[in-house]
């Protein structure tokens, strides 16, 4: 199992060919008090770099981006009654969506943790 | 002597007022005010009359047999509901409004006389023409004059806001794709990431895929960025830029862009928005512009406090002229002014029409008014002051606060955050002006500056109020850099005191509801 992130600070957690999404706690405390989070449907199917969920705080919304492409086995509806999550556990409970991989390829040129904290301390 | 007992001291004596609460909700004499449901109740009635004699219904069995539950009240009660909370109003006649043209600026009141004429104020849109000459001269002489300062050779007057005419600019960009038969092929729209929100949105209601340009570390487009963009260009339908920006600054490359952009066979779309901080010195027909829509608002001062009603007329250069919406008034040789009004003769290649009438005839008038009021050479100077008091505020405040980007600005003054002390935020800044008597700031906005504070002082303001709004502003800026805590529960002295707005958000009570909802349900 590993998690691999992106430089638009979202994370997914490699379990053989599935894939569990989300955005990281940077983000999240970026964002503000997160208000309401929509998420695809499931059967989707998403893109690497194409946005498929928008977070909305009080400041702003913002699209979340794939960092893999696939197709949507179970998206997080606990988010939609409970989007306080996101700050409270961004990186656990406050997953996204959990995705089918299409190319287990896309990973190579993602971050590990160590380098993406090191991207961070550099924003 | 004679001696009048009456006398008392009349100086106040010396005791302090800190923390006094009042029993009645009341301070001094701001009135304390309840809900209109909290004040009213469904038994009480401000009119008192009797029950009809003889009447039939005529609503056959659909009758209200349940009561409505809204509050009666009596006319003195309504009236000084609505004048209390009036007097919470904040307003561009009570002080400076740091939110700027977008919300409002002074609003001449020669403009308001004119608007209540009769003859312009009175008519119906379905008059005969004939009736109207008077109206129609007045919209015509308004558009003459609006392309001239945009030296841009044709306009259409129907557009009721500035969105509207955003929308009115790309329908016109889509029949002209339309028109060249690349309508399905050229579907591609760069946005800068700082634009206005509307502008993508406008983009995607008329079917266009928005594409957005970076901006670089002068808070201009990033030329590397648009030129990579534009490198397959056949897809390309235009380009959405505002100018002045929405940082507050001149597109210096504006003239390189708009040829890449028409060497790319695209059409350029210019926010004008912030017309208001280059209009009498800058025309955008001279910047290669193709369609532009002006918020009369915001240039030419027609009132906007509540949101309305706006008036968004769109200039267009000669590529897109033959494609303006109807109606549009037009002048013969015989001197009579004709409404065209449908899609065939002279506008037979017209994208149609946007709105049932002519368009917003009460801004026409405070429009011209103000034109006329001030001249070609006011227009020039009301301009040059709103960009002169916006660097007098940048320049009275880069000292304690962060100015986002280096130079001068134009009229409007942004700033980041990263002048405050760790836990200080931008809304605390916001929400200690308050207490010191202002609106606040345009906050957070553009989301390409950390923490934005975007203020815009307008030409309304004099020296003395703009040096008032910098010390209050000065003073709580350098509280915030030292970290003072006691920002975070600003405002102290406002009706009402800092609001939960991730509650609000999270959990929105959207209507009131009485307490005890079991009576009217079991009915």
């Amino acid at each position: 199992m590993t998690t691999y992130y992106t430089k638009d600070h979202e994370w997914v957690r490699v379990e053989g060919d599935t894939g569990t999404v989300g955005i990281t706690a940077y983000a999240a405390g970026q964002l503000g008090d997160v208000v309401y989070v929509e998420l695809p449907e499931t059967g989707a199917k998403i893109a690497k770099g194409a946005d498929f969920a928008v977070v909305e705080s009080v400041k702003a919304a913002s699209d979340v981006y794939a960092p893999i492409s696939g197709s949507i086995l179970e998206a997080n509806t606990a988010l939609s009654d409970a989007p306080e999550k996101v700050n409270e556990a961004a990186e656990s409970d406050a997953w996204f969506v959990r995705i089918q991989i299409a190319d287990k390829g896309e990973l190579d040129g993602l971050m590990d943790e160590t380098a993406y904290t090191a991207y961070c301390e550099g924003l | 002597m004679s001696m009048n007992t009456m006398g008392r001291p009349t100086a106040p004596a010396s005791v302090s007022a800190a923390a006094i609460e009042t029993v009645s909700g009341s301070r001094g004499l701001l009135q304390h005010e309840d809900l209109l449901f909290e004040i009213g109740t469904p038994e009480t009635t401000g009119v008192d009359l009797p029950k009809p004699k003889g009447l039939k219904s005529r609503l056959g069995g659909v009758a209200r047999k349940v009561d409505t539950g809204l509050p009666g009240l009596s006319e003195p009660q309504a009236v000084r509901h609505y004048m209390r909370l009036s007097q919470r109003n904040y307003a561009i006649d009570l002080g400076l409004f740091p939110l700027g043209s977008c919300t409002m600026k002074h609003n001449p009141r020669l403009n308001e006389k004119m608007a209540r004429l009769p003859g312009f104020g009175d008519i119906h849109p379905l008059q005969p023409q004939a009736t109207v000459q008077g109206a129609l001269q007045l919209i015509d002489e308004l558009a003459t004059w609006l392309k001239v300062l945009t030296n841009m050779p044709s306009v259409a007057m129907s557009p009721k806001a500035g969105a509207h005419g955003e929308l009115c600019g790309m329908l016109a960009i889509r029949q002209a794709l339309i028109a060249r038969g690349e309508g399905e092929t050229r579907k591609r729209v760069l946005v800068p990431e700082s634009a206005h929100g509307t502008n993508p949105a406008t983009a995607v209601q008329c079917g266009f895929i928005v594409d957005e340009i970076k901006a670089d570390r002068r808070g201009r487009v990033d030329m590397a960025d648009l030129k990579a963009k534009l490198e397959k260009s056949d897809d390309v339908a235009g380009i959405m830029l505002t100018n002045p920006n929405t940082c507050g600054l001149f597109e210096t490359d504006i003239r390189e862009i708009a040829d890449l952009i028409h060497q790319a066979g695209g059409y350029f779309y210019c926010d004008g928005a912030n017309f208001n901080a280059i209009v009498g010195r800058v025309r955008p027909g001279d910047l290669g512009v193709d369609a532009m829509h002006i918020n009369l608002h915001k240039t030419f001062s027609t009132p906007h406090g509540g949101g309305g009603p706006g008036s968004g007329p769109t200039v267009f250069s000669e590529a897109l002229a033959p494609y303006v919406p109807v109606p549009y008034v037009n002048k013969d040789e015989d001197g009579i002014y004709r409404l065209v009004e449908h899609v065939d003769g002279d506008a037979s290649e017209s994208f149609g029409r946007m709105v049932a009438f002519h368009g917003q005839m009460g801004m026409f008038v405070r429009a011209l008014s103000y034109i006329l009021s001030h001249g070609a050479d006011g227009l020039k100077q009301a301009a040059e002051d709103a960009v002169l008091n916006a660097n007098y505020i940048q320049a009275r405040l880069k000292h304690v606060m962060s100015p986002a980007f280096d130079g001068y600005c134009m009229h409007e003054a942004l700033f980041s955050d990263a002048f405050t002390a760790d836990g200080i935020e931008t809304i605390d800044i916001a929400k200690a002006l308050i207490d010191e008597g202002y609106h606040p700031m345009t906050m957070y906005f553009p989301l390409v500056v950390h923490g934005a504070m975007l203020i815009e002082p307008t030409e309304t303001e004099s020296k003395a109020e703009l040096d008032r709004f910098c010390d209050a502003l000065e003073s709580i800026a350098r509280r915030a850099a030292q970290g003072d805590d006691t920002l975070k529960g600003a405002p102290y002295l406002a009706p009402a005191k800092r609001l939960d707005e991730t509650r609000a958000a999270r959990k929105p009570v959207l209507k009131w509801a009485p307490e005890d909802t079991s009576k009217v349900a079991a009915e």
